[in-house]
This record gives C-alpha cells, structure tokens and sequence, in this order.
C-alpha cells in the first residue's frame, strides 16, 4: 500500500495549523485600511501615532475589458488590476488576510516590498482557492513599493495582472498637494495580437520572448482616457503616484506637456526636480510632483513611444480652468522663414509624377499610411476610442470629403463626433505632397471595407488653395 | 487479483485485463521537478478512467455514515467540505459530474472503501503528461497550451460531467480541463509559497533534468500542478479539486502490454 503516513500527516498539519502572530507589546489603535480601486487613492492619514492596521485583500481571477472588444482572464488583487492602493504610516503594525476566491482555480500569495522580512511575506501568505491566510509585519521604511503575486511561475501570476502599490508614509508626514492619483503599467502577452477581438489567453512564448501586444496603465487600453481621464483645475499640483508591474519592460514615463517639478526617484528619499522623463523598472514604483498651469489635456505615456502609439500605454490627465497666454501663447504668427538664397521646400520640389490607375494609387497609399498615419489611426483604421478616431466607416470623413482632406492638409483640432463618439484632440498639418495625399486618401477611403472614390492631386491641390477651415490646427 | 477492503469487488476481469472502469498504464520512468533523485522507475499500476463522480460519492456517504458532511471532524476535513451539497445526502451537482470539496483524508477513506488507493504524485503525472496520441505529449505545444488555458480560467459555476474533456493514450479521461486531483503525497514536493527562492523550484526552471531549459513549455505546466499541491493541507476542500483511485498491478501482471 503505499502513501503517507498518518503520522506525517499529522506532524504537517500541526505545522501549518500553527498562526504565528506577530509580538505586538503595546496595545495599539486598531483601524481597517481603506481600500479604493485605481487610479484614487485613500485619504490622507492624520494619526500622528502608530497603529494597528488590518488589510483585507480578495484575489480574484475574472474575465475583464482589455481593449475594446477584447477581453482576458485577468488575475487581480482586489479584483481590480493594479490592485488597491494600501496606505499606512511608518511604524504601523500591519496584519494581512489574504483571501483566495473559490471560484478561483490557483493558489496565490503576497509579496509586498515594503515587508522586511523573508519574502515579503510571500511565504506566508501562500493561499489555496477558497482559503485565507493572515499574516503581520512592521513597516518600518517609508516609501512607495510594488506589490506582486509571488506563486509559482511568478511571471504569469504576474503577467496576468497581479501588483499594486503599498505606500509607507514617513513619520512626519507629506507636503499637502491638491490632487494625488495612482497609474500602474503593466504588459500583457495575448495568443493574438493588438486587437484582435474576443477572448485572449495568455501566450506565454511571447511572455519569455519579453514581446508584449499590449503595454496599459491601470489594467486596459484606454483605462485613463476620454470620460476615464484624470483631472485637475489650472493652478493645482497634482501628485501621481507611478508604479510599474512589468513583468518585463522598464517605463520611461512621461507627461507630455509638463515637466515634473520634483521625482521622489525610484519612490525613495532622494529629490529630483524637474525632470521631462522617469524611469520606473518593473517591480518599481516613482512619484511625480508637478503644478498645472494651463488648461489642456496632459498625456500620460510610456515614451518608449512605439508602446504608447501601438500598444496602448497612454493616459490623459485633463486640466480645467481659464488659458494662461503669459505660460503658453498658442500660436501667434506664421510664416515663410527663407534663409539667404533659399527658396521654399515646397516650391522647389516638384510633386511625385502622378499614380495612373486607381491601384497604383492604393498601393502608394498604404505605404504612406503604414508611414505616417498608421502610428495614430491604427494598422485597420479603427484608431484608439476617444484618442484617435476611426478611418474605417467614419461618418464624418464620408460627410465631407474635401474637409477630411483639408484636415490631412492644414492639421485639425477641436472638438469632432465620430461615429457617436467625441474627440478633442490634435492632428497636426502632414507634410505631404499634394499626390501623395491624393494616394493616401485614396487608400483610405477604398480599404478595410470603405468603398470610395478615387482621389486625384488636382482635388487635393484645390482644397488647399480654399485654406484653412475653421477646426484648422493653430498652434 | 486483489480484492479491496469493500465495495467495488473487481472479481470476473480477465487476468492481465484492468479491472472495470480502469485502465492500465505501463511500467515506465517519472522525473520529478524537485527530486535530486532524479529518474523514479513507476511499475505498471491501473487507473480509473475518470474522476469519482457525485453519484459514486453519494455512495460512500450513505454507507459510511461518518463522512457526511455534519458528522466529519474538522480535523479531516474543513468547513468547505461538499459544501455545494444541499443536504448530507444530496448532492449539489450532477450525479455524474466529478465530486469536488472534499479532503485529502475523504478522497483516501472513498478509495480505501472500494478497494483502491489513491495514485502517487508520480503515478499521476505519469499519466497526465500523454496526450490523446502520444505516451508524452509534452513536446507539442498545442497539448500545452490547451492546460495552460485551462489553468487559466476560473472554476465555471457548474462543473461538466465526467468523461467531457479528452481521453488519453492510457485511456484515461479528464487528467486536464475538469478538476484538478488529489494524489497521495501531495505535499512531497513543498513549494514553499516563496518560490523564487526555492532550491527545487530553481533547479526545475534554470536547470532542469538535463535537456530541460527555462523556456521550455514542459515546465509551466507541471509548476502549476506542484504550485497549486503545495497550497494544500490534507483537512482542505477546494471547489475545483476532486480525485480518482488507483491500484497495484499485482506481480504476475507485470509484464508489458
Ligand atoms: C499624431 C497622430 C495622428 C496622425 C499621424 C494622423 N492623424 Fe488623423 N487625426 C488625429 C486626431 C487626434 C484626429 C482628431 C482631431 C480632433 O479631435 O480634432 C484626427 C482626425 C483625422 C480625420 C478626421 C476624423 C475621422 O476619423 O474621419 C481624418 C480623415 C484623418 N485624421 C486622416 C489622417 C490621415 C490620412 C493621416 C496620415 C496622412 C493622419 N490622419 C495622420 C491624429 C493623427
Ligand atoms: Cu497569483
């Protein structure tokens, strides 16, 4: 017969049945830790003494939005990804209950980097599905550390979506700010690729290969865009509180348009200030302090910035209040700047000898699309909602074709309804031929479903000469 | 032949033959992730086809009044213990869907009752490791990632019936895409919950058994298995972990196929 012994059995379960708590001496207030889905925080502590806080956390394996008409099995703290944002004070005395959902199909664990201990207590922590575990620790550095699931193959656990921040704060305090938010990026590795639809499962040769299809803040495409955005009013300083989950790739953050007045660098004691871009490695985490101080939307991006215009790592902070022109002017003047002896480009350069047939002029199309829209529209036109709106079946392209072209010529901006859908953002003017705009928007209106005229050089050289419509871009 | 302690008597099978409802799975080697031992020989041993259904468990529990639900100590089994049953002697799910929520010492006291044993770590995943086709099936990677996608779903709300996933080279149905299983000793393998740092763990991903290298899709798959054992105390229920039994080929039935 074989199998184990009672006796063993036994002895194992007298092992693990035994909850070691923690030696607390003094009696502590005791307070639960409020937890609040991302991109908020908690409120500020006020305490001026140490407590005793007890953090509840739910892992949840759920299947959840990763980009429109996409979905994944996200594993998640919380059932959020990033999970909740934790908030203690140094000193405190911190008791964990991890809970593992029955629906669940894996065990799970804890590793927190602001736990000094061994594991961060993943040891500790290690929950079967239907399960909970408890554990305690003193945070004792403050600062601003990764959270992450450490079960075995650490990688997918975490690939799948399982970090969040836990922040320590120091003892004396932090300078008030009017705002403070909480961004995370994380990768995912699907068995399709970038949009395509349905149910994705993680693929991991790509996860080993570190070739991810998706790069996101705060667990999906478009997760802090358009009615998601973040917000601030003209004047205030906004606090972010950056994190990174990897499980791969090192984030060169970024706010385009703003500089960063001060960089807690890699979320330690040390200052930086101003700062145009962070780093934050994978397991990493960083705050960025800054003062808004004109309206606009801000963009939030990975400037490793193929990930940001392909694989989804942009977010919007959107800022309120009256135009400050003493900071930023808009564009005031335009013209012709000619260096002695030169005349304009434009002039000198003869047009590209005329694409005969409507397929000549597909083809040289999609090679100008595939180089110079496709970053901001998409590889099928379908564009990034509420960022980049769609090419294919665009109502308002099709409503007015010789406004789209002057749009592609003069740049626009403003307000526009796509599809049901609003945009506010910017296209600037693309430097292109007359035919090479004819061949382009050709292509456009002729592919992934469109049928359309052909556009001729002459049309486009015609719009050109009406200049600029009202939405032209100004800057 | 071996006859069991009671229940089911596999009486009437043919020498050499499975008994009913098993199969035979060769002699043969297991390479254990963590084992400095390297390479275990497995004699030939049988199999049931399929996991214990609820009907069979029902079974159980109606003979051996100890094991239902309000009379098992908590000692043997947690508070989870066929908790989907809506009384001691009614189950929850379909009769022929596996019985989940039961403990290490239940799945051992069933198969002690029909004669059985539970498989070893290693019996099991000697078996698990064939495809429909192959006696290994490791090397294709389409067989992997139809586990890992398992393993990466939640628990569906109602569970298949037994028999619903795919049948093996052994004949063996449901090693993957139903529940996961109870085996013997499946707590040999402790990964510790810091697994990073485990000696056994490294040694299986960067080192391996020779051939074996971290990129390797033999691996994930297996960790899961042992990742998701060492969660486990013998007392647990989980609501997607069930078992079937297994026995010893007796000597004279050795032999090969
Ligand atoms: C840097 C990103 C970017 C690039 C590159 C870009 N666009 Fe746009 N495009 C936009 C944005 C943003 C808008 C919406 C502007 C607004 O909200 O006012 C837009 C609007 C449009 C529209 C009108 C809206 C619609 O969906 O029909 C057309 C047509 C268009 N672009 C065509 C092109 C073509 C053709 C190219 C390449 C020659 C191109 N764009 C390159 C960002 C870009
Ligand atoms: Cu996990």
């Amino acid at each position: 017969m074989q199998g184990t012994p009672w006796s063993r059995l036994i002895a194992t379960i007298a092992l693990f049945g035994l909850t070691a708590t923690a030696a607390t001496g003094q009696e502590l207030p005791v307070e639960h830790a409020v937890l609040v889905a991302p991109p908020s925080v908690p409120p500020a502590i006020t305490r001026t003494e140490p407590a005793k806080v007890i953090v509840d956390v739910e892992v949840k394996e759920y299947t959840a939005r990763l980009a429109d008409g996409v979905e994944y099995v996200f594993w998640g703290f919380g059932g959020t990804v990033p999970g909740p944002f934790i908030r203690v004070r140094e000193g405190d005395q911190v008791e964990f209950h991890l809970k593992n959902h029955p629906d669940n199909k894996l065990p799970h664990n804890i590793d927190l980097h602001a736990v000094t201990g061994p594991g961060g207590g993943a040891a500790s922590s290690f929950t079967a599905p239907g399960h909970s575990s408890t554990f305690s620790f003193q945070v004792l550095n403050p600062g601003v550390y990764v959270y992450h699931c450490a079960t075995a193959p650490v990688g997918m656990h975490i690939a799948n979506g399982m970090y969040g921040l836990i922040q320590v704060v120091p003892k004396e305090g932090l300078p008030p700010v009017d705002r403070e938010y909480y961004v995370m990026q994380g990768e995912f590795y699907t068995e399709g690729r970038y949009g395509d639809e349905g149910l994705q499962p993680f693929a991991l040769e790509k996860a080993l290969a570190e070739n991810p299809d998706y790069v996101v803040f705060n667990g999906s495409v478009g997760a802090l865009v358009g009615d998601n955005s973040i917000r601030a009013d003209v004047g205030e300083v906004v606090r972010l509180y950056v994190g990174n989950g990897g499980p791969n790739l090192v984030s060169s953050f970024h706010v385009i348009g703003e500089i960063f007045d001060t960089v807690w660098a890699e979320g330690g004691s040390q200052m930086n200030r101003n700062v145009q871009t962070t780093l934050v490695p994978a397991g990493g985490a960083t705050v960025v302090e800054f003062k808004v101080e004109v309206p606009g939307t801000l963009i939030l991006v990975d400037h490793s910035i193929f990930r940001t215009f392909n694989k989804g790592s942009l977010g919007m902070l959107a800022v309120s209040g009256d135009e400050q022109p003493a900071i930023y002017s808009g564009k005031q003047d335009d013209s012709v700047y000619l260096p002695e002896g030169q005349v304009t480009l434009t002039a000198s350069t003869p047009d590209p000898p005329a694409a005969l047939t409507k397929a000549e002029r597909m083809l040289q199309g999609e090679r100008i699309y595939n180089q110079t829209c496709f970053a901001c529209h998409q590889a099928n036109g379908q564009g990034i909602p509420a960022v980049f709106p769609p090419l294919v079946q665009s109502d308002y392209l099709i409503a007015d074709i010789d406004r789209a072209i002057s749009g592609v010529i003069y740049g626009q901006q403003g307000e526009m309804m796509v599809n049901g859908q609003k945009y506010n953002g910017l296209m600037t003017p693309q430097t292109l031929k007359d035919a090479e705009i004819a061949n382009v928007m050709t292509f456009v209106l002729n592919s992934w479903g469109n049928t359309g005229d052909t556009i001729t050089p002459d049309r486009v050289a015609r719009v050109r000469k009406n200049g600029p419509l009202d939405n032209a871009f100004q800057q | 032949m071996l006859i069991g302690a009671g229940g089911a008597d596999p009486a009437g099978a043919e020498p050499g033959a499975p008994p009913p409802g098993m199969v035979r799975v060769d002699a043969g080697t297991y390479t254990p992730m963590f084992d400095v031992e390297g390479a275990q020989e497995i004699p030939a041993f049988y199999l049931d086809e399929r996991p214990v259904t609820n009907r069979e468990y029902l079974e159980f529990v109606t003979a051996v009044p100890e094991w239902r639900r309000s009379r098992v100590p908590p000692l043997f089994a947690d508070e989870g213990y066929l908790a989907g049953w809506v009384s001691d002697l009614e189950p929850g799910g379909a009769p022929n869907a596996p019985v989940v929520t039961v403990s290490w010492f239940a799945s051992r006291a069933y198969c002690e009752w029909v004669g059985k044993r539970l498989p070893t770590l290693a019996e099991w995943e000697r078996t698990a490791v064939a495809s429909e086709t192959e006696p290994d099936g490791r090397e294709l990677p389409a067989f992997h990632q139809r586990i890992l996608d398992w393993y990466g779903q939640p628990t569906p709300s109602t569970l298949a019936e037994v028999k619903s996933t795919f049948r093996n080279y052994w004949g063996a149905w449901d090693m993957h895409g139903l529940v996961w299983e109870w085996v013997a000793d499946f707590n040999t393998a402790l990964v510790t919950g810091e697994s990073r740092g485990d000696a056994g763990l490294d040694r299986g991903l960067f080192c391996g058994s020779g051939s074996v290298g971290a990129a390797d899709f033999r691996d994930y798959a297996a960790f899961m298995r042992y990742a998701f054992r060492s969660s486990l105390q013998g007392r647990y229920t989980v609501r997607n972990l069930g078992f079937r039994g297994a026995r010893d080929v007796v000597p004279e039935e050795q032999g090969g196929k």
